[in-house]
């Protein structure tokens, strides 16, 4: 990657950091108190941490220049969180493109100055490959809550059932279907 | 058919503004979304425990088939729980809003919810309160927090008195020690009284009426339940175990949840009770009548928990035992320890509990005459009793997690430890903050391990699992230890969402699997079947 806009990008990373940390928090606009943001404890808030590592984590690979596949790890993370938190994908998956703006807009002075449009181009190509890893991943794990419905269900009957066949009744599945309304 | 999905526009989806307006708890009305809520109860089974409103209802509809004059039967319903319960009465009145409690509840840590505020859950029914019992309230309404009894009131009721697992973590915290969990009990009660379960409470306290147990396993499926696992531990140890069931003149009854009689890993927890008192020679006795120590009822209501609870000591004094012993459970400890002695005590026609090995007397349990499992191996581990070979278990790196009910409710909190420690060369301990009173639900207590609401239970366990994570990322921990039937129904899927890799296991499976039973033949396998470290064949 472009060598100036790692040098940009890198003196604005704190800043850039915490105002993604901000959009991500605003999806929660009804913690009024702000405990998502301020509670730093890592185990009395772990939602929080666990954004606040996630972000730090992929900023700093994507500073680096690497292989955006280094920040797969804090992307899972952050999603998995995600995927269990009442939003539409799209709700879910925003914060990706989020960080598009914002580093146009901490960044796009500097890019203007020293004319590097293409390195810009080029981050965001990173940020959409990401994007689409966050996609995957977030199907992966929205499909593993349907697989923890069923591997729960073996393991209730499982050995015993299977052996004895004993028991009187089973529980009845009628209502499933209405779960796919 | 697909259902119909309405496209957005071109730009629309990235245009949106993700930051939607906050509104007042008051009027933000309830929304219930497929993997967030637990099935309705079903007609059937309120019919069976004479329930008010039977019927066949979806909380997913708009209509949820409530009779005319509901608001009148909640209030009346609540004016006789002031008068009835004090501490109900008091709760009401003393909150000071100080917020010690507001981030101390699993589900707001987890979706950042004020609903799930210990503090604005109790708000929900203290408003109501408000408006029909105190004068300020009636005068001044919404100015002093005060509001009508509506559908809305009540379908936000039932969402959230049944995202409260009746923890009580948020009482440790309260300087007044209100008590969440009691609020929610009786907020359950009142929507109870017209009609509003879940299904996965209702359904097992209905089977539980009937046939004794939550999962409505007959006499002869108990027995050959456990005689399947009888045969299990003989390929393992050599030995066989001679249980009985429903012995006149025994001297111990022993009684667990059933949820140790037929899942994974439940069952290898109850192996573990069986090998244990065999080694032992205990003389002891299963009931096939008391077949439940849980107690689902007391997620209904305090005259439905009564009504199962009844048959503990019913049948320990037609068995004429002398006191009784209770497997790993959570919830169905706070019914033994805090309930059962008031609703159908004195137990005079039982004894003091005494070990028969040890001759510690259990003067903890004087009035109640039952103790816990933990209690009664922890103390024969103090006396040496046992002949223990740790390294068995050296494969594993052992976390514990406190099940809010022994460690909140009874304070059971070191004999666990001094059982794991005994047993396991590996334990490590999570956070101070997450463990012992403080200990972080497993998220699906209080007859919320329905399976339906998985995504609920994944929210409320998260704070939990993130503790577990850390002792997986620093000490490589692989199993969690609890002494809890729900925790291992429910834990494994937890484990397998958060941290995949981390096993779930009764601390008495670890007992057993320790446990160097008088000649026994050279173990190559632990309880579940896997080779046990530098023992077996495949490794
Ligand atoms: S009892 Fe537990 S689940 Fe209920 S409000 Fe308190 S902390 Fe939350
Ligand atoms: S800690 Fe107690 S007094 Fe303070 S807000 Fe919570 S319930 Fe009310």
């Amino acid at each position: 990657m472009d060598v100036k806009f790692i040098e940009i990008f890198n003196e604005k990373k704190t800043a850039i950091s915490s105002r993604w940390l901000d959009a991500m928090i605003a999806s929660y606009p009804n913690d009024n108190s702000g405990f998502l943001m301020n509670q730093k404890d890592r185990f009395a808030n772990p939602v929080g941490y666990t954004f606040t590592i996630g972000i730090e984590g992929i900023i700093e690979v994507l500073v680096k220049g690497e292989d955006f596949s280094e920040s797969v790890s804090f992307l899972e993370d952050i999603i998995k969180v995600r995927a269990i938190q009442d939003f539409t994908p799209a709700k879910a998956m925003a914060f990706v493109f989020q960080l598009k703006t914002i580093v146009r807009e901490e960044l796009g002075k500097e890019i203007r100055q020293n004319q590097i449009y293409d390195a810009l181009l080029d981050f965001e190509s990173k940020i959409d490959d990401l994007a689409l890893t966050a996609f995957d991943i977030y199907v992966k794990y929205r499909e593993q809550i349907y697989e923890l419905r069923t591997d729960e269900l073996k393991r209730m009957t499982f050995s015993l059932l299977k052996k004895a066949n004993l028991m009187s009744e089973i529980p009845d599945q009628e209502f499933e279907h209405k779960d796919q309304k | 058919m697909a259902p119909k999905v309405k496209l957005p526009k071109p730009g629309e989806l990235s245009k949106i503004d993700f930051k939607t307006p906050a509104t007042d708890w008051m009027d933000t009305p309830v929304e219930f979304k497929p993997g967030t809520f637990c099935w309705g109860s079903k007609e059937k089974d309120l019919l069976t425990l004479g329930l008010p409103n039977p019927r066949q209802w979806s909380p997913a509809d708009e209509d949820w088939k409530i009779p005319e004059g509901w608001e009148t039967t909640i209030l009346e319903g609540m004016a006789e729980r002031l008068s009835k319960y004090r501490s109900f009465k008091i709760f009401m009145d003393i909150c000071v809003r100080c917020g010690a409690c507001a981030d101390k509840c699993h589900f707001y840590i987890a979706t950042g919810d004020p609903k799930n505020m210990p503090v604005l859950r109790a708000e929900l029914i203290r408003s109501v309160y408000k408006k029909y019992f105190t004068k300020s309230g009636k005068f001044l309404g919404r100015l002093a927090g005060a509001r009508e009894l509506d559908m809305n009131v009540l379908k936000e009721w039932w969402s959230y008195f049944f995202q409260c697992t009746e923890c009580r973590r948020c009482s440790v915290f309260c300087p007044y020690g209100i008590d969440q969990a009691e609020v929610t009990i009786i907020g359950r009660e009142l929507l109870n009284l017209v009609g509003l379960n879940i299904d996965w409470i209702s359904g097992p306290a209905a089977a539980c009426y009937m046939k004794g147990n939550h999962l409505g396993l007959e006499p002869h499926a108990i027995a050959g339940n456990i005689e399947s696992m009888v045969d299990d531990i003989e390929d393992i140890t050599g030995i066989r175990v001679n249980p009985t069931f429903n012995r006149k003149g025994a001297e111990i009854m022993f009684v667990t949840p059933s949820g140790d009689l037929l899942g994974e890993p439940g069952i290898q927890t109850c192996m573990g009770y069986l090998m244990l008192f065999h080694e032992l020679g205990l003389d002891y006795t299963w009931s096939t009548y008391a077949s439940e120590g849980g107690n689902f009822g007391f997620f209904t209501s305090n005259d439905m928990a009564k009504r199962l609870n009844y048959k503990i000591y019913a049948e320990a004094k037609r068995l004429g035992v002398k006191y009784i012993i209770g497997g790993e459970c959570g919830h169905m400890w706070r019914v033994l320890n805090q309930y059962m002695d008031t609703w159908h005590g004195p137990a005079d026609f039982l004894e003091v509990p005494v070990s028969p090995i040890t001759g510690t007397v259990f003067e903890n349990a004087k009035s109640t005459k039952m103790i816990h499992i933990s209690e009664f191996t922890a103390d024969l581990i103090k006396h040496n009793k046992l002949n223990l070979d740790p390294t068995r278990n050296d494969h594993l790196k052992v976390t514990y997690h406190d099940s809010c009910n022994p460690s909140r409710g009874m304070g059971l909190l070191e004999e666990p430890r001094e059982i794991i420690k005994a047993v396991c060369n590996n334990f490590y301990e999570m956070p101070e903050n997450t463990i012992r009173e403080k200990t972080f639900c497993c998220g699906s207590g209080s007859g919320l391990n329905a399976s339906e609401n998985m995504e609920q239970r994944m929210r409320g366990g998260f704070p939990r699992a993130n503790a577990v994570k850390y002792v997986k990322e620093k000490h490589g921990v692989n199993m969690l230890a609890n002494i809890c039937a729900v925790d291992r129904a429910a834990l494994p899927a937890l484990m397998d969402y958060w941290n995949p890799g981390v096993g779930v296991t009764g601390v008495t499976e670890l007992v057993a699997n320790a446990l160097v039973m008088k000649g026994e033949k050279e173990r190559t396998t632990n309880l579940r079947f896997e080779d046990l470290p530098g023992k077996g064949g495949n490794e």
